[in-house]
């Protein structure tokens, strides 16, 4: 086991290295001189200079990835320049609303897409598998964007049960476990988990199928075992599957979530990200959308040591 | 072992990017292999009815000068947000005036040719690349995987938007945006399909009667991988139009006025409480389109027996 994690860290090392070279480079992708944001327009040639200096723009490219990596390695992911705060700070206020809102969708999806794609499982081909499997394209096929603002539509517009923007009354920006902030989360968990259900529901689905026509459980049963002593042992072959895709999802509703942040006004990062890309605060954008996919390599890594953890069966393979 | 990203993603298709296990053709006298998946892809009701759906939409959007009743353009300020079922317009009118149903055949150009166009590029890229590295293994592979694994660390719909607000707001960045998420993926299929083939008898033997790489792609490669590609690309198709409309909604694709369905369902956001049936239009378009898309690569794939 030990073995596996360390080979797997030893894969994550690189990509976490290209993920970083990645997000160096968006910088220098966009148009533009990537201190235009800050220089005001009639600078001098010789104030554009200084200036370039200053942030180590002078350099050559490979040298300032180096300078650049290295703070990123110390913590530092410069500073915003609308707020003039460090990024790192702005990223992690941003990252605990969204990693709240995620975590509830996923918990959702999760929930409803394993119950949906159980009972489709074992009714393969009946009326309740069509139902579910409906679901579930419906699931991957809705843009979540607007499924939240039809249900913005519904709940707040027309019937006025639930706050239809922000994380909390008077634009709290955090968001807090209690009953009047929970009503502020509703429905952009409810939105936002249709996503994983969908998927999960599918992946289910097909496991479940597979299971139950494998030996074993023709076995099981053959020995008299109960249908709910063989249901256990179903649960516990489509487990590790399931919740290895249970990760997944988390980590791309964090890193998906910008839609429906900008829908719901939900103060995470992909509202952050929205406020980055229209300031043209590009230390900004870069620091989160490292952050985010950092999270997300750091997060397939954990989902590949627990699925192995859970079972050993992989390992062998 | 499982690779870390080849399980599933937030995206519809996606999850189809484990790798896919291709169906020996079935032998049958006198119909083709393609012969034999049409005749089974036209008795599937569900795939026909999502075909027809997507031909009605896209002779809508070309057609549309001729069948618009009005200008898309022409909005009047003392007609605005009129309901749906209007005596003049039929599917209302916008937050500008402009009549909603001449909008939205119009607005079907736009968010097809950004939602259809990156996928189709992908594919060619990407199964170029696939081929290239299942085939040739060794260090091309291992380049182009190592590469490839690193797109895959993004989830999609950051990769797109972090690319198109690098770049900047406009049509031709959100399809270069798009056209890079997608590459990747198609590449890893294409890939783990070439693979699989390149181990069977028949294209050893080519290779040992002494055919040149070339040849054995064209011959016994390509016809190959392309289809079980192509499927993937399609289930590709659903996901590129709700991230293309996305982009747009958020202000990175189409720039007004132009019409586009992401754009009207950002600009008619403050109609939801005046207005909220004609707010809500534009994103029926991407649901019905995406969710067509869907079921045909669906009926597409158990058609061509392509198991993932």
């Amino acid at each position: 086991m030990l073995t596996f994690v360390l080979k797997r860290i030893a894969y994550a090392a690189p990509v976490a290295l290209g993920v970083s070279l990645v997000c160096f480079l968006l910088v220098h992708l966009a148009p533009g001189d990537p201190l235009s944001a800050i220089l005001p327009v009639d600078a001098t040639a010789e104030m554009q200079a200084q200036m370039r200096a200053a942030y180590g723009l002078d350099k050559p490219l490979p040298v300032q990835y180096g300078l650049w990596l290295w703070k990123v390695l110390q913590g530092d992911l410069g500073t915003s320049i609308a707020t003039g705060r460090p990024v790192l700070s702005e990223v992690g206020r941003a990252v605990s609303n969204s990693l709240i809102l995620a975590s509830v969708a996923t918990l959702i999806g999760f929930t409803f897409g394993t119950f949906f794609g159980f009972v489709a499982g074992y009714a393969r081909d009946s009326w309740l598998d069509r139902a579910a499997s409906a679901i579930a394209v419906f699931g991957v096929s809705v843009p979540h964007y607007w499924l939240g603002i039809v249900l913005v539509i519904i709940f707040s517009a027309t019937l006025g049960w639930l706050p239809p923007t922000g994380a909390g009354p008077q634009g709290s920006g955090n968001w807090w476990p209690d009953a009047e902030h929970l009503r502020y989360l509703v429905l952009p968990a409810i939105t936002m988990s249709v996503i994983p259900m969908g998927v999960i529901s599918r992946t289910v689905r097909a496991l479940v199928g597979d299971i139950l026509h494998q030996d074993f459980v023709q076995a099981l049963r053959a020995k008299g075992l109960s249908e709910f002593g063989v249901f256990k042992h179903v649960v516990k072959n489509a487990a590790p599957t399931a919740i290895a895709i249970m990760g997944l999802q988390l980590g791309y509703l964090l890193g998906g979530s910008i839609l429906i942040e900008t829908v719901f006004a939900w103060p995470g990062t992909g509202f952050l990200l929205n406020a980055a890309i229209f300031q043209r605060d590009l230390p900004l954008l870069q620091g989160t959308i490292l952050v985010l996919a950092m999270f997300f390599v750091t997060l397939n890594l954990l989902v590949d040591v627990v699925q192995t953890a859970l079972d050993p069966r992989i390992q062998r393979a | 072992m499982t690779t870390p990203t080849s399980l599933a993603s937030a995206d519809p298709g996606a999850a189809a990017a484990a790798p896919v296990e291709i169906a020996e053709a079935p032998i049958q006298a006198g119909r083709g292999y393609w012969g034999s998946v049409l005749a089974r892809l036209v008795r599937d009701p569900v795939a026909m009815a999502a075909a027809f759906v997507i031909l009605c939409i896209v002779l809508a959007a070309i057609f549309a000068p001729l069948i618009a009743p009005m200008d898309p353009f022409k909005g009047s300020m003392i007609r605005r947000l009129k309901p749906v079922g209007d005596a003049t317009y039929w599917l209302g009118s916008d937050e500008l005036g402009r009549d909603m149903l001449s909008r939205l055949l119009y607005a079907g150009r736009l968010s097809l040719f950004m939602g259809v166009l990156p996928v189709v590029i992908a594919f060619f890229i990407g199964s170029g690349l696939g081929i290239l590295a299942g085939y040739a293994g060794g260090w091309i592979n291992t380049l182009i995987m190592r590469v490839i694994d690193v797109f895959f660390a993004f989830p999609s719909v950051l990769l797109a938007i972090a690319l198109s607000g690098a770049l900047g707001a406009g049509i031709l960045n959100s399809i270069v945006s798009l056209t890079v998420v997608f590459v990747p993926q198609i590449t890893r299929v294409a890939e783990s399909v070439t693979v699989q083939i390149r181990n069977r008898d028949y294209v050893e033997a080519a290779r040992v009667s002494g055919a040149n790489p070339f040849r054995v792609v064209r011959v016994q490669v390509l016809g190959n991988v392309l289809g079980p590609v192509f499927v993937y690309a399609t289930s590709l198709i659903s996901v590129s139009m709700i991230l293309a409309s996305g982009l747009s909604f958020l202000g990175l694709g189409v720039k007004p006025p132009e019409p586009e369905w992401g754009l009207m369902l950002n600009t008619l956001r403050t109609a939801i409480y005046v207005n909220p049936l004609v707010a809500a239009l534009p994103g029926v378009m991407i649901f019905l389109t995406s969710i067509s898309f869907n079921l045909l690569s669906d009926g597409l794939r158990s058609a061509m027996e392509v198991r993932q």
